[in-house]
């Protein structure tokens, strides 16, 4: 850290302090991204300086609730990167249908977007009845949204071109009940979703599953918070379970990078290799 | 210990956006064939498109050119180009990272977050090349890259196809040097003696 300057302690500080009184682990982020959200919260909340935010963030739960919400990265969209949920229908699906029930791990659900996606998916292949998802985040905000399941009306329209691209079997619409300019998900496809508050950073596995989905939320994490995650992965996963990360991200420089197997290489869906 | 030699180079950043394969093109066969530092390249491409720039690249240059990729660690010697769809940022620790962030300037990956971050990484040790483009972004990157004390050169507008982007960086913070395509090519050369 030869040019700390000292924006770059007081985020240092700010972080610790944030774990110190939430327990909220953001020591392991990559630091560049967070950076820029702090001091787009900083700016959002009226503060001239990160140390002013860390003194509001530690008197009143308040802002920390409002700080919550920069410090995660609630971007997500239904059957974001096609090819993807066409791999898992074509490559993954085959295996999960000689399982009698499923458990299935949304690591990082955010608002839900792909919760609903796997859930329309899994239905649509007669999968959903026998499954249990569990969707997991650390942003109880973001974890209420996603147990509404309700969406811009604007966006159905790129979503449902998604889903066709993703290999859909209906129409997108039969999904969902539009009302003024949302668009509602139907509830049958949350009934065994389990919403929970879980942190990769501080948490253990909780369940064996079959299939885990982390997508677009290990590159957010350094190396070594990377590791854990992995890791907790690894565990929950049964003998052979498959993994999906995002389409950047990749398992070829982690020490895991042997515990797995690619299955769909471009589309980063691995299976867990027989010990 | 001893700390890095003042005005040594680490790392170049170049920005472009259109019309900037063409730019690219011209300047980057200036680059000595073995190099002490990492170059790393980000070219506005229309995103939800795998970008080929790195093959297309590998052609012309002898040096290794790759797709950059999350927490990889920058090596000497190689070009390394951004990916689609996502910022691309370095870390203090020198490896990249990938984000989902808005986009910036309606671009994502922007020139911004890559110059703001990679001037927080390397500090003085930074070269900046702000080229062609029809867009405001690059304009704070290079400003924040001349504010830690980097070297920040701009392609001369009247030189470039696109001249918006290389005025609102000149606009902005007057750059180091304002060159047209020719000279950038010539300096690529000398900067490892820098």
């Amino acid at each position: 850290m030869s040019h700390q300057d000292s924006s770059a302690i007081e985020l240092r500080l700010l972080i610790e302090a944030i774990y110190l009184k939430y327990s909220y682990d953001f020591r392991d982020y990559s630091g560049a991204s967070q950076k820029r959200r702090v001091l787009h919260a900083l700016h959002q909340m009226d503060c001239t300086s990160i140390s002013q935010l860390q003194s509001r963030v530690l008197h009143d739960p308040d802002a920390f609730t409002q700080l919550l919400q920069y410090l995660t990265i609630p971007t997500s969209e239904m059957f974001r990167d096609p090819t993807y949920y066409r791999a898992l229908r074509e490559q993954v699906v085959p295996h999960l249908h000689t399982y009698p029930s499923l458990k299935i791990w949304i690591a990082g659900c955010s608002t839900g977007e792909e919760v609903y996606s796997m859930a329309i998916m899994l239905k649509e292949e007669g999968l959903l009845e026998r499954s249990i998802i569990y969707a997991t985040d650390i942003n109880p905000q973001s974890l209420e949204r996603a147990r509404k399941g309700v969406y811009p009306l604007e966006r159905m329209r790129a979503y449902g071109a998604s889903y066709q691209l993703a290999g859909g079997k209906g129409a997108f619409s039969d999904h969902y009940t539009a009302a003024y300019e949302s668009a509602l998900f139907d509830r049958s496809l949350i009934e065994n979703v389990s919403f929970a508050d879980h942190s990769l950073a501080t948490d253990s596995v909780f369940s064996e599953t079959h299939l885990v989905c982390c997508r677009n939320v290990l590159i957010y994490f350094n190396r070594k918070l990377q590791e854990r995650a992995l890791g907790l992965f690894h565990e929950s996963l049964c003998h052979r379970g498959f993994l999906g990360l995002g389409s950047k991200e990749t398992i070829d420089f982690s020490a895991y990078a042997g515990a797995f197997t690619p299955l769909v290489k471009a589309e980063r869906i691995y299976r867990k290799v027989a010990p | 210990m001893t700390a890095p030699k003042k005005g040594r180079i680490e790392a170049l950043v170049i920005g472009a956006s259109a019309g900037g394969i063409d730019a690219l093109l011209r300047i980057l066969p200036g680059l000595p064939e073995v190099l002490r530092f990492p170059v790393v390249v980000l070219l506005h491409v229309p995103h939800d498109r795998e970008s080929r720039l790195a093959e297309l690249f590998e052609q012309h240059l002898p040096m290794p050119v790759l797709q950059a990729q999350d927490k990889e660690v920058l090596v000497p010697g190689t070009v390394y180009f951004a990916p689609p769809g996502y910022h691309l940022s370095i870390e203090e620790e020198r490896c990249f990272s990938l984000s989902q962030e808005d986009p910036v300037h309606f671009s994502r990956p922007a020139i911004d977050i890559l110059m703001m971050s990679a001037a927080d990484a390397y500090g003085p040790a930074l070269c900046g090349m702000l080229l062609t483009g029809a867009s405001q972004d690059g304009a704070a990157g290079l400003a924040a890259i001349g504010k830690a004390g980097g070297l920040t050169v701009v392609q001369d507008p009247a030189d470039a196809e696109i001249p918006t982007m290389p005025a609102a960086a000149i606009c902005l913070r007057a750059p180091s040097l304002t060159l047209p395509l020719r000279d950038i090519r010539a300096l690529l050369a000398t900067l490892e003696t820098m």
